[in-house]
């Protein structure tokens, strides 16, 4: 009865310390939402009153520059998404269907842009553009961005490849299938919600990345870019429009995916 | 698969290496593309900053700003680490204070989503949801918010000057104590994450046995539970430490800091983008990128983990 009793303590504790560190982490997520239907008039620090008119004048404050950075973010986001994920599939497929000589050093180099600080992975990129004498513009920040998405793509996927049985893509071969109909039919449809995983996490650290960005950017304005440069002088509340809209998107598409995924499991228990 | 567990399918423990057989060219078709890449735009430019960590200011330049040529200038490090030495004190001093409190902060949470709610998987989900949301709103935003929740006038410091807490002139942003609860706050959820997966595995007939053999919960909790989710510790920790040693956004005095808390980044930064003095940046990228690998294979060797990526 007295353990019983301390260990419902404890859980009550440690309840409300997660509680409060739940707080802790949206805190500043229920600030930037709130500050983007602020009646601001420069800079967006003192609370004036509640306003939608910074949800409809995205794209006409500051002749557009918030607007504009969020479209080269999109772009930059998705490019690099799409190369970066077809880059990272492959390996990962590699890695775990067929016997590598080189399998230690290809997981080393895989390993490495992880394990490497941002901002020497920018300053190293910004020193070779330097000695190659490559401008820098979109295409450096797209070409920076593929680089430290791949590692994660490999790790993502390479779990679903991992669980993948063989035996189906085998079935499809004894039966007639050619390469192309069996990986397009049996092998892509079943790696797909990892690779759609791959993708997300992809665009998600793409779309965010400021520091390696700053050293690769030259005059290529991205959001975060554009965010870091405002603040200084005062971020316009339309910043946390564009900000909020991302993240109210992404929050209903993760709920949605995953009521989705429930639903459907109810469905198959009812089936079997 | 230290690094496998975020964004990952939470679950998905599979040997990866259980037993591929086949050699094929197939597989290096797969592999080439992504590994060249890897190749020439990792390894590549990895040397390239050695190369220019050793380039000695162009003689014929008269100190032009930007104009170095090849050299062997070893100097350069002797010059940048008596210069810079706080900076990178402070960067490790910094980076490691944020990364035990977001331990601190990450496990129990983690503990909590993992074990207490089992029970409760829709309750379980919405935490999980609420855990990466950070994830999904501006890094730089986020922090700016802080900025403007921590500032002079801020309700935190207003709060606690009226509970007579803190002085009338006190001020938490452009501080210390700021800059390392950004970096803290800031990677939570790189921390609670792999914890999380770990634990939601834990077989909870452990620390039942733990305690028939009339161990406490404490001791339970030291030798049964912690131990049982060291791979996601080890993980968590790496991916929060890594990262916040080479940070330079919170350290910023545009956001948490001042030029009294500038860490390594901030040098670097400014080495680089500012007065293009690129041997000083490079020499101090090779500096910090040495440090954090020395450190990291100290830590994986002495918390055993063997399996990486």
């Amino acid at each position: 009865m007295r353990r019983g009793l301390r260990f419902g303590v404890g859980s009550w504790g440690l309840g409300v310390y997660a509680v409060l560190a739940l707080v802790l982490l949206l805190t500043p997520i229920a600030y930037t939402i709130a500050f983007s239907f602020n009646d601001s008039v420069k800079s967006n620090i003192v609370w004036r009153g509640f306003t939608f008119d910074n949800w409809t004048t995205i794209c006409v404050v500051e002749n557009g520059a918030v607007c504009e950075a969020f479209g080269t973010s999109i772009m930059v986001g998705v490019v690099a998404t799409v190369v970066a994920t077809a880059l990272g599939t492959a390996i990962a497929i590699a890695l775990v269907r067929y016997r590598l000589r080189f399998r230690g050093a290809a997981t080393v180099l895989l390993f490495l842009p992880m394990a490497t600080p941002e901002v020497v992975l920018g300053a190293g990129l910004a020193a070779q553009f330097l000695t190659a004498g490559v401008l820098k513009g979109i295409g450096t920040i797209i070409l920076a961005h593929i680089l430290f998405c791949i590692s994660f793509v490999v790790v993502t996927v390479r779990a679903r490849v991992a669980g993948l049985d063989p035996s189906i893509e085998e079935a499809g071969r004894d039966l007639y299938a050619s390469p192309g109909q069996v990986w397009w039919r049996i092998t892509f449809p079943l790696l797909l919600p990892g690779i759609v995983a791959a993708a997300l996490l992809s665009f998600a650290l793409s779309f965010d990345d400021y520091i390696i960005t700053s050293f690769n950017r030259g005059a290529a304005t991205t959001f975060p870019v554009y965010v870091y440069t405002a603040a200084a002088r005062g971020l316009p509340a339309q910043a946390n429009v564009i900000a909020s809209a991302v993240f109210l998107l992404a929050i209903a598409l993760v709920v949605g995916s995953q009521l989705f995924a429930a639903a459907r499991r109810k469905r198959l228990a009812r089936l079997f | 698969m230290a690094f496998g567990v975020i964004g990952g399918a939470p679950g998905a423990a599979v040997d990866v290496d259980a037993g591929p057989s086949r050699r094929s060219p197939v597989a290096l078709v797969l592999l080439l593309p992504g590994l060249a890449y890897l190749a020439l735009f990792f390894v590549v430019p990895f040397v390239s900053l050695i190369l220019t960590s050793f380039q000695a200011p162009d003689p014929l330049a008269f100190g032009a700003p930007g104009a170095y040529v090849p050299a062997f200038r070893w100097e350069n490090y002797v010059e940048v680490v008596t210069t810079y030495w706080p900076q990178i004190v402070r960067s490790f001093g910094y980076a490691i204070t944020a990364t035990v409190i977001a331990l601190l902060i990450g496990y129990p949470l983690a503990y909590f989503i993992g074990v207490k709610l089992r029970r409760f998987p829709l309750l379980q989900a919405l935490a999980l949801v609420l855990v990466i949301a950070p994830f999904f709103i501006s890094f730089l935003l986020r922090t700016f918010a802080w900025k403007q929740i921590l500032s002079d006038n801020g309700p935190v410091i207003t709060v606690l000057q009226s509970l007579t807490i803190l002085p009338d002139d006190a001020r938490i942003t452009g501080t210390p104590v700021a800059v390392i609860f950004g970096l803290a706050y800031n990677f939570i959820p790189f921390m609670a994450l792999p914890i999380y997966t770990s634990l939601e595995r834990l077989d909870l007939r452990y620390v039942e046995a733990g305690g028939d053999l009339y161990a406490g919960p404490a001791t339970t909790f030291w030798k049964v539970t912690l131990p049982l989710s060291m791979p996601g510790v080890v993980s968590g920790t790496l991916l929060t430490f890594i990262p916040a040693a080479g940070d330079y956004i919170n350290a910023s005095s545009d956001f948490l800091g001042s030029t009294q808390t500038a860490m390594i980044g901030n040098v670097i930064e400014a080495n680089f983008l500012r007065t293009q003095n690129y041997p000083v940046a490079a020499s101090l990228s090779i500096i910090l990128m040495a440090v954090i690998l020395a450190l990291v294979a100290v830590y994986i060797r002495r918390a055993g983990t063997r399996d990486l990526v």
